[in-house]
């Protein structure tokens, strides 16, 4: 299968703090990838890339056979690539509805604004919202809050998904249904890359899995491989702690 | 309900002239170029909420344009429409600039837009006479005609921003500026082209002040600097869309209405305080009433209310 997305030596630099340092990966078609390192290993800063927010210092993304990364990121939505951000990004005094017509109306497609609401509202039933459709979105609990951004970026139709840290802040009942919903969604055919800070949560549901440290991706494998990797259990609990556990396992 | 006053108060408008006298006319003028003014701020302010204190650039360089137009033979009408397609390319241009800012930064920016017209008017003494003042051709009409002339205009003027103000609520141009308003981050992701929706919304926002300011150098017959660049005419619009509600279309209107009333009938007698009232009445507003006295406005009260209760 053809790559989707794929990133070429990829740099940006903040200043003198090197944020993502030489990055190459292809995600495929259909794929639930995931994307996992400590705090402040460049997550945000790769997803950021693709999505147009900031320009690579060098290197290139393409989409497809496009090279999208010196496209601005309203563009690059419109293209049919949709994110949700880490700190939910409603529209507060719009109702939930509105803000998933937003979507619809703007990167969907979507001709009039009463098509957006049609539209809006079975990605409403989708993510289980349809009942407070008329609710501001301000008066949403968190996890009602992740669906509505979930809900917002399936309105824009996108064929990849770049979801950024969904579950944090959630309690593990609610994890395991934005879970449920993720693989709705791949079954859907979107790709979807799923920036996690937990690594339990993104072993459940993905096939393949990218390890960012310190700007660098350490390892891109199957979960089972990648849980295994010494330089990735370094990554996340210090060099003493792998050299203990690297001698101790099988 | 709404539409049937809209049409009594259309008719009424019309009318007026042939059941007023010049004074009463005047204050009307004034009042429709006011509606103008806080409907054209409204797209900038209101729906987009980008807080832009540029109208008195605006409505200073429509009117120096139609002036200096005017000096140069063009015929009156043809001079308002020009000064208001300068106004109008004048924002396209300044908004590519300045539209990047945000909040504070982008205020300060259009604040100052005023100030730097004002210097260039004063020094570009050739065309504009400088700090003397410019004088329009005198119109060979009677004093009531001329009055009758100048409401009508701007009554055309104020009609038109409400209609455009109308359309634009219900169009996806609307529904864009008010994602920017509420999350311009947000907005970019569902693929909004924010700049170039901003730009659009600045630029209606200098059309009617520029043809305002056109009319009113035709109907004043003398303009000079410190007059058309006056900072007020960049707060007063502000005040009067606050008062009625950002962002609804009806809402400018009724707060240029309101706002005519209190400088008609209270300020007149507090010349030497009516500045002051002016900021207090600012701080009052976006502290007790940030919605407007329209559309919930009472919510802070009511809010206040519900906590006392047990």
């Amino acid at each position: 299968m053809s790559a989707m997305l794929r990133l070429v030596n990829v740099f940006r630099r903040f200043g003198g703090l090197v944020a993502v340092n030489d990055i190459s990966f292809e995600l495929r078609a259909g794929e639930i990838v995931g994307l996992i390192g400590p705090n402040g290993a460049g997550k945000t800063t790769l997803v950021n890339l693709i999505t147009g927010v900031h320009r690579p210092g060098g290197g290139e993304i393409w989409y497809g056979r496009e090279r999208i990364d010196r496209l601005s990121p309203d563009r690059i939505a419109r293209r049919g690539i949709a994110r949700t951000f880490q700190i939910v990004q409603p529209f507060p005094h719009m109702t939930v509805l509105e803000n998933v017509a937003g979507g619809a109306l703007f990167a969907g497609g979507a001709p009039t604004i009463r098509e957006a609401k049609d539209r809006a509202m079975e990605h409403l039933e989708f993510t289980g919202l349809s009942a407070l459709a008329e609710r501001p979105a301000s008066a949403l609990t968190l996890a009602n809050r992740k669906r509505l951004e979930l809900a917002k970026s399936l309105a824009t139709n996108p064929r990849l998904l770049l979801l950024d840290e969904v579950n944090a802040g959630l309690n593990a009942a609610e994890i395991d249904a934005a879970l449920d919903l993720t693989r709705m969604i791949a079954e859907r055919g979107i790709t979807i890359l799923l920036i996690e800070h937990m690594m339990k949560v993104v072993l459940t549901v993905t096939s393949r899995v990218l390890v960012l440290h310190h700007g660098e991706l350490i390892a891109d494998d199957t979960p089972g491989t990648v849980t295994r990797d010494p330089r990735v259990i370094e990554a996340y609990l210090g060099p003493k702690f792998a050299t203990r556990y690297g001698s101790a396992a099988p | 309900m709404t539409r049937l006053l809209l049409v009594a108060a259309a008719l009424l408008i019309l009318a007026l002239p042939a059941i007023a006298d010049n004074y009463v006319l005047r204050v009307a003028t004034t009042m429709l170029m006011y509606s103008a003014l806080a409907l054209g701020w409204n797209f900038i302010g209101g729906f987009a909420g980008y807080p832009s204190f540029a109208t008195a650039a605006f409505f200073g360089l429509g009117a120096y344009a139609s002036g200096v137009l005017q000096t140069k033979g063009l015929p009156m009408v043809a001079a308002w429409l020009l000064a208001g397609a300068i106004a109008a390319l004048f924002a396209a241009a300044l908004g590519r600039a300045i539209l990047h800012l945000r909040g504070h930064y982008f205020a300060i920016a259009s604040l100052v837009v005023a100030e730097v017209l004002r210097e260039v008017t004063n020094s570009a003494t050739d065309l504009t006479g400088g700090g003397m003042g410019l004088n329009l051709p005198v119109l060979s009409a009677d004093v009531t005609t001329q009055a009758r002339l100048f409401y009508y205009a701007t009554f055309v003027v104020a009609a038109t921003a409400l209609a455009t103000a109308a359309l634009v609520a219900r169009d996806r141009l609307g529904f864009g500026l008010r994602c920017i308003q509420q999350n311009e981050d947000a907005a970019i992701v569902l693929g909004i082209n924010t700049r170039r929706y901003k730009v659009v919304a600045f630029t209606l926002s200098a059309v009617f002040p520029g043809l305002c300011g056109a009319i009113y150098a035709s109907w004043v017959n003398y303009i000079d600097p410190t007059d058309v660049y006056d900072v007020l005419l960049s707060v007063k619009p502000i005040v009067m869309v606050l008062l009625g509600g950002a962002g609804t279309v009806l809402g400018a209107v009724y707060g240029a209405f309101l706002f005519l009333l209190m400088e008609e009938l209270v300020w007149r007698n507090l010349l030497e305080f009516h500045a002051g009232l002016l900021g207090i009445i600012v701080v009052c507003l976006v502290l007790f009433l940030p919605h407007g006295l329209r559309g919930g406005g009472w919510a802070f009260w009511r809010g206040r209310m519900g906590e006392a209760a047990p």
